[in-house]
């Protein structure tokens, strides 16, 4: 009948330009990774699809674990070509890497990327934060008169006095995200260490490590709220909580000074100078991470990546500064590396 | 017997006191009770009704103000002179576009003494005014006319997020205290550019037509590729869930034997129907991605993603629809020696087409606003960069689609890019209202009633 052959010769046509597709040669690198990353990563594909003549690459986002998940299931074309972190890649994901044969990772760091305290901007007076105010507040377990014991507090004056007399509200990355990890390493554990509760543990018969992950244990008691989603779901928060703390990374604040004003940390403001100075604290290095195999097999790559580390693009005047990265002094060494397409562990 | 039942039934006729008078057109207690409580009930119909009103006018109004910001835009209008040596150094560099930026900031420093427009500001302080996209503007035009080379060429130049901010009334002076992207300077030099005419704001035809921008460049962002992105993916949806979808439900209904394994599939079809379209997207990552080794972020395999969701929605309208048809018309079609077959493609399926088509509309409308099964294909990121360079590239090469665009602007730091979400949103609900209308406008047209 007319109808059914309607039926069959669509699905023909259908399945045919599927097959003849996926056998088509790939023309644009495909990145994934880190939320932190992927504003840096879509203004140098922008820039790169502009001056270049590759076309602009595709960013995802999803996570600095997710997209190492994506670049880790083998090589070939229907595989991203770089993922993108806001950490370090851990030994484990080289060894899951490893068993689907993306055996030569090269590895680039792109800069540096603050983590900052905000509050609303006509809100208490949140201006001034150390490591062990944030703990006091948020830990499970702090140290009061000499004891460990459940965090008590309620208010930032219960154990500071110099802070506002209004309740704990917190808002944090969720456990998710690469910015939690740097969050507890830089501002729990120093916070624990600061005020004597690291060592109250230690005292009290815990080892070293356990103590540590004692200090990176926050208050369940609703006044710290994990945020799984973006920094934008942090702001909603903060807009309708007068008192709420968020945690943001530098470039998104400086993108909404009119909203939210920030907090120093140890008496330092955040700033693109301070962090590259190593003054501010709490800061951590981006990343991405190419795979060696897909350099010449897909257009562009290598290109995409030397034009990312130049010194115009990620250098202290380019357009990934103006954003809000913290260039990295050591670019030129970068470059090298890239060019010469050097792996890790070699 | 007769008798005693007469007077058994006097007796009891007697035995209550007589009823009080009453007009019928006054009411009783019960009925006044009962009046009541339909009154009552048809005040709540017109409470629920109101609350659903007051939400319709609240986010109607929620979308509308802050999303018709997206449709204009600001320009800078600047008499750029091409010159030859400045293109070819520029052409040389990395970077090219900012070596162009160069060029623009000069230009636009000789365009505010002819307009007699003092400012303190340095002339590479200038360029803030100007979205980095601008250079590219420039830069494609001279690739694209280089005979050009040597003249003086007018542009049109988009401004930048902030200064559209300002003539938006979005941004004021003070939030630029602690703003490094902007400062209150800035914004005294563009009330003079505006008084001045080189400074205006039109509508935005670049946010219907334009590719999506990097976040550094929210005031460059357009909606266009993401729907050309979703567009191809309907034409996928279109030709795979109508035909399959009403070839399964016309088996089922006309041909299939009642036995359990029937029964079974029906009972799967609904369930199908509601099952979460995240878990389409899992099945559309395992199955089309990594086993069939389709493209990632294509707007093919975002099709047949949606293709899946869809198929149970048309099901189960066309089935409704053909069960519609009365059965004398089969009869009458097989009585005068049609086949089975010839009665439902000459009798049946007409008569059910315009539901058939009603369901198909409104299962495109659903598939059109998802989301959540495209996070997990890739399609969500700063994807819609370009623009597919023809009908096959259209379904292989990696685009977005419009609810992946909103939800991905919403994310973004720049409050521009929030504004843009909100007008990407207006945009969307153009669509979705359309083919609404669409599918009301085939069922009036075409329905029969029996």
């Amino acid at each position: 009948m007319k109808f059914t052959t309607l039926v069959s010769a669509t699905a023909i046509a259908v399945a045919s330009t599927a097959f003849a597709g996926s056998a088509q040669a790939r023309d644009q690198v495909q990145i994934a990774g880190s939320s932190t990353v992927l504003p840096y990563a879509s203004i140098v594909a922008e820039a790169f699809g502009e001056n270049t003549d590759f076309p602009t690459p595709v960013v995802e986002s999803g996570g600095s674990s997710a997209g190492l998940k994506k670049f880790c299931t083998g090589v070939g074309e229907n595989t991203i070509d770089i993922a993108n972190a806001s950490r370090k890649i851990k030994d484990s994901e080289i060894a899951a890497c490893g068993e689907a044969g993306v055996k030569d990772i090269i590895e680039v760091q792109i800069g540096y990327d603050g983590i900052v305290f905000a509050s609303q901007k006509d809100g208490p007076d949140f201006t001034a934060f150390t490591p062990s105010d944030i703990f006091n507040a948020l830990g499970a377990k702090v140290l009061k008169d000499g004891e460990v014991i459940e965090n008590p507090y309620n208010q930032w004056a219960d154990f500071n006095a110099d802070l506002p007399a209004v309740d704990i509200a917190a808002f944090i990355p969720g456990t998710k995200h690469g910015t939690r990890e740097v969050f507890e390493e830089k501002v729990l554990v120093q916070g624990c260490e600061d005020t004597g509760a690291l060592k109250a543990m230690v005292d009290g018969g815990m080892g070293e490590k356990d103590a540590e992950k004692a200090c990176m244990v926050v208050r369940t008691d609703g006044k710290s709220v994990d945020i799984d989603g973006d920094y934008t779901e942090t702001l909603a928060r903060i807009d309708s909580n007068p008192n709420g703390i968020g945690v943001f990374g530098l470039a998104f604040y400086e993108n909404n000074t009119d909203k939210l004003k920030v907090a120093t940390m140890s008496g330092v403001a955040p700033s693109t100078e301070t962090i590259a100075a190593g003054e501010y604290p709490v800061s951590r290095p981006l990343f991405f991470y190419i795979k060696k195999a897909h350099i010449g097999v897909i257009p562009g790559l290598k290109e995409y990546a030397q034009f990312f580390v130049s010194e115009e693009i990620a250098g202290p005047d380019g357009p990934l500064a103006q954003y809000g990265l913290v260039s990295d002094p050591e670019l030129a060494a970068t470059q090298a590396s890239v060019e010469a397409e050097e792996t890790m562990g070699k | 017997m007769t008798d005693t039942t007469l007077t058994q039934r006097a007796e009891t006729q007697s035995a209550p006191a007589p009823l009080p008078f009453k007009s019928i057109l006054e009411a009783d207690a019960l009925t006044r009770k009962r009046n009541a409580a339909e009154k009552r009930f048809k005040m709540y119909g017109i409470a629920a009704i109101a609350i659903g009103l007051f939400f319709l006018v609240a986010l109607l109004w929620a979308i509308l103000s802050n999303g018709l910001g997206a449709f204009s835009q600001t320009f800078i209008k600047v008499d750029v002179p091409l010159d030859r040596q400045q293109i070819e150094a520029a052409e040389k560099s990395v970077v090219k576009t900012s070596k162009y930026r160069a060029i623009i900031d000069g230009a636009f420093a000789s365009e505010l003494t002819k307009a007699g427009i003092s400012t303190d500001i340095p002339t590479k302080g200038l360029e803030k005014l100007f979205s980095s996209g601008a250079a590219a503007t420039v830069r494609d035009y001279v690739l694209a006319n280089p005979g050009a080379i040597g003249s003086t060429v007018t542009f049109d130049l988009i401004a930048s997020s902030r200064v559209d901010g300002y003539l938006k009334g979005r941004v004021k002076r003070e939030d630029l205290a602690q703003d490094k992207n902007l400062d209150a300077a800035h914004l005294d030099l563009a009330d003079q550019m505006e008084d001045a005419g080189i400074l205006e704001k039109r509508f935005n035809w670049a946010f219907i037509t334009g590719t999506d921008a990097s976040d550094s460049r929210p005031e460059q962002a357009g909606i266009g590729a993401s729907m050309v992105g979703s567009l191809f993916m309907m034409l996928v949806v279109l030709f795979l869930s109508l035909p399959i979808g009403v070839a399964a439900s016309i088996y089922l209904e006309e041909f299939a034997p009642q036995n359990r394994f029937t029964d079974l599939i029906e009972v799967n079809i609904s369930n199908l129907a509601a099952v979460p379209s995240i878990v389409f997207g899992i099945l559309g990552l395992a199955v089309f991605i990594q086993f069939m080794h389709l493209p990632q972020s294509a707007p093919l395999v975002g099709g047949l993603v949606l293709t899946l969701m869809t198929l149970p929605t048309i099901i189960i309208s066309t089935r409704a629809s053909l069960k519609a048809v009365p059965p004398s018309i089969r009869d009458a079609a097989l009585g005068v020696g049609a086949s089975k077959m010839q009665s439902i493609f000459h009798h049946v399926l007409p008569l059910a087409m315009p539901g058939i088509l009603t369901g198909t509309i409104i299962g495109l409308a659903q598939a059109l606003g998802e989301t959540a099964p495209l996070l997990l294909i890739g399609m969500v990121g700063f994807i819609a960069s370009n623009f597919p360079d023809g009908v096959s590239a259209g379904f292989f090469s990696p685009n977005s689609a419009m609810p992946a665009q909103i939800y991905e602007w919403a994310k973004r730091a720049d409050p521009a890019f929030y504004e843009r979400a909100w007008g990407g949103i207006i945009v969307l609900l153009l669509f979705l209202m359309t083919m609404n209308i669409i599918a009301i406008i085939l069922r009036r047209r075409f329905e029969r009633r029996w």
